[in-house]
C-alpha cells in the first residue's frame, strides 16, 4: 500500500508517494536521492543512518516516514549553508576526523545535536554522545578531537568555515 | 637555505575530505542508474550438503522478477584469488561448504521483489556432515571438504628451516615452550560491500565495486565469465571501510554481471550485514606452539614456530596466511636459527582470509607474551629484554628477509618515557597493570599474487596548456588516503598545491595497474610510480622554461606554483605558463611510472611469502584496570611509537595508527567469530562486540622517522604495523594487573574470572589451550640461515630509469 506523505527536509517541502512501509533511510536514500545518508545494519545497531528529526538524533533505518510528516528532517547534505560549511564539517575535514567516510554522516549529525544541547562539551560527553556511532577507520580519536575544535570555534563565534574552503 | 620538502611532512586535509564531511562521495551503493534492477542471492542454510535439485520456476514466473540464474548458467570453472586455490564457484552447483553459500540469484524490479522471488526457489540438498573445528577436519579424513590439498582437508601443510635449531636450544640457558590460541574475528566495514553491473548492448561489461582489488576482480571476472578481459572495466567505488574484507572477488559481484547480461539491466547487488559477517574472509583461528631458547643476559638463540589455521571453507588467500604466521617473527629481534611449520586446515565455516596485519598479529601475541614469561624468569625488565634484541639494520635475517632501516629502538624508548614505565612497572595498585610489546611490518608485499614481471603499480600524471595535473592510478582509496598521498607526492615535485590536482583512480579502463590496497603497498608502491611520472613531467617542463629563460635546466626549481631560477627567484614562469613552453616543445604531456620491489625472495620454495622493500616497527604500552570480581579488562591509555620511514603527512599518518590501536584494542578483549552448528552465533553490529567511543582510551601516537632508503622520500607503512603490538601488550598488562595469563584471544572477562579462580585455589593462573591437534608435518626444507649477512645494498629495481 502506498501513502502519498509531504515530509520536510533539510528546510524543503517534498511530496513522496510510497510504500507504508518504507523506512525513513529507505525514502531518504531512494526517493529522495539524498544518499549521504548510509546504512551500516538497518537494525538500528551501528548510528550509521542517524539524521535529525525536530533536532534530535534519530536512527533512519527504524523510523517510519509517516511518523515525521510535519516535523522537521536534516540529513548531512541539510549541514552546510549553501558553500558554506557547518563548523563540525570543517573541523573533521582539517583533522581527518573521516576516513573512509562513511560513518560520517551520522556522526556528524549526532554531533551537531549534541553541541545544541551542550556548546562546550567535555571529552567525556562527546564520548557519550555518540557512544552509539560506530567507526571501524579512527580509532575516534580525530573524531572527538574535531567536536572539540568545532565547538570551540562555534563558541568564538568564528566563521568555522569560508567559502570555498578547499585546502 | 631551502627546505628538502613543500607539501611533504605537513598535515594537510586529504583531498576527498571535502566531499566526505558533506556527504557527496559516492558508494557503490549509492549509484543509480536508469533501468537498473536489483538482484539478492539465495544462500545455503546447511554448512555442508550436496545439492540434489534446484527449481527456479516459481521464482522466474513471480511478477516483477527480470532473471534467475543458478551455477549452471556460469561457466563450469572454479576460481580463487590464489592460483594455487582455484577452490570457489560463484553459485555452488553440486556442493555447498558453506552457511551463506550463494545457490541462485535474483534480479527483480527492487529488493524486495527479488527477495520474495528467492524464497520460492525451491533447493533439496543432502546433509553432509561438517566440520566445525581443526581436531573435527583432521579426524574425519573420510569426509573431504576439497579434493586438493596436502592431505584429508588439508589445505596446506608447510614446514621450514633456517640453521640449526636444535643446536640453538642445545646452548640456551632457558628454553621455553608455549601453547597460544587466537580466536578468529571479521573485519566489520561500515559499508556492506555492493556492486553494480552493466553489460553494455556491445557486449562489454562494467562493474562498479566495492573493492580493494579492481585488478584482481578484473582479472579473474575474465576466467569466470570466459569473457576477453579487454571487454571488462572494474572500477573501484569509494571503499567505505576495507580492512582486507574486500580483497577477494564475490558471488555478489560475479552474479550482477551475469544478471545484467541476462536482462540487458544494469544489476545492483548490495549485501545486508549478515551477509557480510559469512562472506568474512577475515582473522584465522589459530592454535600456536612455541618453543625459543634464551641466555640469561635475554639473548634469543633460536626458535621453532608452530601453527595450525581454520581456514574455513574455501582457500581464498589462505597459503599465504599460512607462510604469513611464520614469516616476521625474525624481523623483529635477532633470531640466529629458525623453524616454522605451519598447516591451514579446511572446515565448513566461512572462509578466512587476510584481515589488517595478515596471519602476523597471531604469532604476534604469541611471541610477544612468551618474551614477557621469558623476562619475568630470567628477571629482566621486559623493555630492557626487547631492546637487548633488536635486529640489526641492514642486514638478512635467518629466513632470508632483507631488512632495512629500524626505527624500533627508539621506538621502545619513546614508549618507555612517554608511559612512565620505569616509575609504573611493578608499583602500581592491584587491579592497574602495565604491558609493553613490540612488531614489524611490510611495507608492501614483495612479490604479486600471481607470477610476473610487470611493474606492481603504474601511474600516468598528465598536464596541459589549462593548467590541469591529472593523476591516473589503478590504487584504490579505502579510506587510508591513498588518493591525497598521490597528490602531495606529485605536488611536492611540481611545486604546486595539492588542491591542483585531480586524482582519477581504480578504473581499469583508464588507470594503469596497481595491484590493489592490500599489504600496506599503496603509499610506497604506487608513490615510487607517481614520483617517477610527476619527475619525468618535471623534466620536461624544465627543459622547455629553461630554453625560454636561458639557463640551464639545472638551475631551475619548481615552487608555489612557479618555474624559476633557483637563485635569482624572480626568473622564472608560473606553473601554468611552464606547461604550454612544455606542451608547445615536446607534444602532449603524460607521463608513466612504474614501480616494481627489488628481487630479493630468499631461494627457496615459500621464500615469496614475505620479503617487502622495508619494514616498519612499532612499540606499544597499554596500562589496563581489571576488576577482579567480573573479569572485565579496561584499557585506559595507550602509548605507540611506530618507525614511520618519514611521514609524507602526519596527520594521515597518526589516523592510520590511531585507527590500528583501536582495532587491536577489539580484537585482544572483545571480537569473536564463532559459530554454533554453522551458523554465526552473533551475526549483527549490536552483538559482535567492538569498541565504541566508550571503550576507547586516549591513544598517545609518537611517530619516529627513519628515512628509509627504498621508500617514497622515505616513507614505510603505517595502516597495518601499529595494530600487531597492541594485542599482546594488554595481555601483558592484565597479567601484571592480576598475575593472570590469558594464553587466549579475546581476553574476555569469562577467562580473567577463571584465571583468578585458578590463582586463589593456588593452581598455575593460566587460563589457554591445553593440548595440541594430532597432525604430523612434512620434512622441513632445509635451508641455510642467512642471519646477520649484510644486505647487498639497496638492490636495483626493475623500471627504476
Amino acid at each position: 500500500m502506498k501513502a502519498s506523505l509531504l515530509l520536510r527536509v533539510n528546510g524543503e517541502e517534498r511530496e513522496v508517494l510510497v510504500a507504508v512501509h518504507k523506512t525513513l533511510l529507505e525514502v531518504l536514500r531512494e526517493d529522495l536521492q539524498l544518499t549521504g545518508t548510509k546504512h551500516g545494519c538497518e537494525l538500528g545497531e551501528c548510528g550509521t543512518c542517524t539524521v535529525l528529526v525536530d533536532g534530535e538524533p534519530v536512527l533512519s533505518c527504524l523510523a517510519l516516514p509517516i511518523e515525521c510528516q510535519g516535523r522537521e528532517i536534516k540529513t548531512v547534505e541539510g549541514m552546510a549553508r549553501g558553500s558554506e560549511l557547518h563548523p563540525l564539517q570543517q573541523a573533521f575535514a582539517e583533522l581527518g576526523a573521516a576516513q573512509c567516510g562513511y560513518c560520517t554522516p551520522g556522526i556528524l549529525l549526532t554531533a551537531e545535536a549534541l553541541l545544541a544541547v551542550n556548546a562546550v562539551p567535555t571529552r567525556d560527553e562527546v564520548r557519550h554522545a555518540l557512544a552509539g556511532n560506530l567507526c571501524r577507520c579512527t580509532g575516534y580519536t580525530k573524531i572527538l578531537d574535531a567536536v572539540e575544535l568545532a565547538a570551540l570555534r562555534l563558541k568564538r563565534s568564528e566563521p568555522g568555515a569560508r567559502v570555498g574552503a578547499i585546502g | 637555505m631551502s627546505k628538502r620538502f613543500n607539501i611533504v611532512g605537513r598535515s594537510l586535509p586529504k583531498i576527498d575530505a571535502w566531499a566526505k564531511v558533506v556527504g557527496e562521495t559516492r558508494f557503490a551503493d549509492d549509484l543509480v542508474l536508469p533501468r537498473m534492477a536489483y538482484g539478492k542471492l539465495l544462500r545455503s542454510p546447511h554448512a555442508h550438503a550436496r545439492i540434489t535439485r534446484i527449481d527456479t520456476a516459481r521464482a522466474r514466473a513471480r511478477p516483477g522478477v527480470h532473471g534467475v540464474i543458478t551455477g549452471r548458467d556460469l561457466p563450469r570453472v572454479k576460481f580463487g584469488i590464489l592460483p594455487v586455490s582455484q577452490d570457489e564457484e560463484a553459485l555452488c552447483v553440486d556442493k555447498v561448504r558453506m552457511v551463506g553459500d550463494a545457490v541462485a540469484a535474483v534480479a527483480a524490479v527492487d529488493e524486495e521483489t527479488a527477495e520474495r522471488a528467492c524464497e520460492l526457489i525451491e533447493v533439496e540438498y543432502e546433509p553432509l556432515r561438517a566440520l566445525m573445528s581443526i581436531d573435527d577436519a583432521l579426524a574425519h579424513p573420510e569426509v573431504r571438504i576439497h579434493e586438493y590439498g596436502d592431505g584429508p582437508n588439508v589445505h596446506k601443510a608447510v614446514a621450514l628451516q633456517f640453521g640449526d635449531v636444535d643446536a640453538a636450544f642445545a646452548e640456551a640457558d632457558l628454553v621455553r615452550e608455549d601453547v597460544f590460541y587466537f580466536e578468529g574475528n571479521t573485519h566489520l566495514p561500515m559499508e556492506q560491500h555492493a556492486a553494480v553491473a552493466q553489460w553494455g548492448a556491445d557486449g562489454k561489461l562494467t562493474l562498479w565495486s566495492s573493492t580493494q582489488t579492481p585488478h584482481y576482480v578484473h582479472r579473474l571476472l575474465a576466467k569466470i565469465l570466459d569473457v576477453p578481459q579487454a571487454h571488462i572495466r572494474v572500477i573501484a567505488a569509494p571503499v567505505g571501510g576495507g580492512f582486507g574484507g574486500k580483497l577477494d572477488p564475490f558471488a555478489h559481484e560475479i552474479a550482477a554481471c551475469k544478471l545484467s547480461q541476462l536482462t540487458g539491466r544494469p544489476v545492483k547487488i548490495a549485501l545486508t550485514r549478515e551477509e557480510v559477517f559469512y562472506v568474512h574472509r577475515g582473522r584465522h583461528p589459530v592454535l600456536m606452539w612455541i618453543k625459543t631458547g634464551f641466555r640469561t643476559d635475554g639473548a634469543i638463540t633460536g626458535m621453532h614456530f608452530r601453527s595450525w589455521l581454520d581456514g574455513g571453507a574455501y582457500g581464498s588467500y589462505g597459503v599465504a596466511s599460512t607462510f604469513y604466521t611464520g614469516a616476521l617473527q625474525t624481523v623483529t629481534y635477532k633470531i640466529p636459527a629458525y623453524k616454522f611449520e605451519g598447516a591451514r586446515v579446511f572446515t565448513n565455516k566461512p572462509p578466512c582470509g587476510p584481515k589488517r596485519g595478515h596471519g602476523t598479529p597471531q604469532p604476534r601475541f604469541a611471541m610477544e607474551c612468551q618474551i614477557d614469561k621469558a623476562a619475568e624468569q630470567l628477571g629482566l625488565d621486559p623493555a630492557d629484554m626487547r631492546r637487548l634484541n633488536l635486529a640489526e639494520p641492514f642486514t638478512k635475517t635467518a629466513n632470508h628477509l632483507t631488512v632495512t632501516t629500524i626505527g624500533l629502538g627508539e621506538c621502545i624508548d619513546r614508549v618507555v618515557e612517554a608511559s612512565g614505565w620505569r616509575e609504573k612497572r611493578g608499583r602500581l595498585p592491584r587491579g592497574k597493570g602495565i604491558g609493553i610489546a613490540c612488531s614489524s611490518y611490510l611495507t608492501g608485499a614483495g612479490t604479486a599474487i600471481y607470477w610476473n614481471d610487470m611493474p606492481h603499480s603504474g601511474v600516468v600524471v598528465r598536464a596541459d596548456r589549462s593548467g590541469l595535473v591529472a593523476v591516473l592510478c589503478g590504487a584504490t582509496d579505502i579510506g587510508q588516503g591513498s588518493d591525497s598521498v598521490l597528490a602531495y607526492l606529485v605536488a611536492e615535485v611540481l611545486g604546486i598545491d595539492p588542491k591542483d590536482i585531480r586524482v582519477h583512480p581504480a578504473d581499469t579502463d583508464l588507470t594503469p595497474v596497481d595491484l590493489g590496497s592490500y599489504s600496506s603497498r599503496v603509499t610506497l608502491m604506487a608513490g615510487h610510480a607517481a614520483i617517477q611520472a610527476a619527475d619525468r613531467l618535471r623534466q620536461r617542463i624544465f627543459t622547455a622554461v629553461a630554453k625560454k629563460l636561458e639557463v640551464e635546466p639545472a638551475r631551475l626549481v619548481a615552487r608555489d606554483r612557479r618555474v624559476f631560477v633557483e637563485d635569482d627567484p624572480e626568473r622564472g614562469v608560473s606553473f601554468p605558463e611552464g606547461v604550454v613552453l612544455a606542451e608547445s616543445m615536446f607534444g602532449v604531456l603524460a607521463f608513466p611510472g612504474s614501480y616494481a620491489p627489488p628481487k630479493r625472495a630468499g631461494k627457496y620454495k615459500g621464500g615469496g611469502v614475505g620479503p617487502s622493500p622495508c619494514y616498519s616497527y612499532s612499540a606499544c604500552v597499554v596500562e589496563v584496570d581489571v576488576d577482579p570480581e567480573t573479569g572485565e579488562v579496561t584499557p585506559t591509555e595507550v602509548w605507540i611509537a611506530h618507525d614511520i620511514g618519514r611521514a609524507l603527512n602526519p596527520l594521515l599518518v597518526e589516523g592510520q595508527v590511531e585507527g590500528s590501536v583501536y582495532m587491536g584494542l577489539g580484537e585482544v578483549l572483545m571480537e569473536e567469530q564463532v559459530f554454533r552448528k554453522g551458523v554465526h552465533k552473533i551475526p549483527s553490529l549490536l552483538e559482535y562486540k567492538s569498541p565504541t567511543t566508550l571503550e576507547t582510551p586516549e591513544i598517545h601516537t609518537i611517530l619516529v622517522e627513519t628515512d628509509d632508503p627504498d621508500g617514497p622520500f622515505g616513507a614505510k607503512e603505517a595502516g597495518q604495523g601499529p595494530l600487531l603490538p597492541v594485542i599482546p601488550a594488554v595481555a601483558n598488562a592484565v597479567y601484571e594487573a592480576v598475575g593472570v595469563r590469558v594464553d587466549e584471544i579475546p581476553i574476555s572477562p569469562d577467562k580473567v574470572v577463571r584465571g583468578l579462580d585458578l590463582k586463589r585455589q593456588g593452581k598455575v593462573a593460566r587460563i589457554g589451550p591445553e593440548r595440541l591437534p594430532l597432525f604430523t608435518f612434512p620434512a622441513p626444507r632445509v635451508v641455510e640461515s642467512a642471519f646477520g649477512e649484510p644486505a647487498a645494498g639497496i638492490a636495483e629495481r626493475p623500471f627504476s630509469s
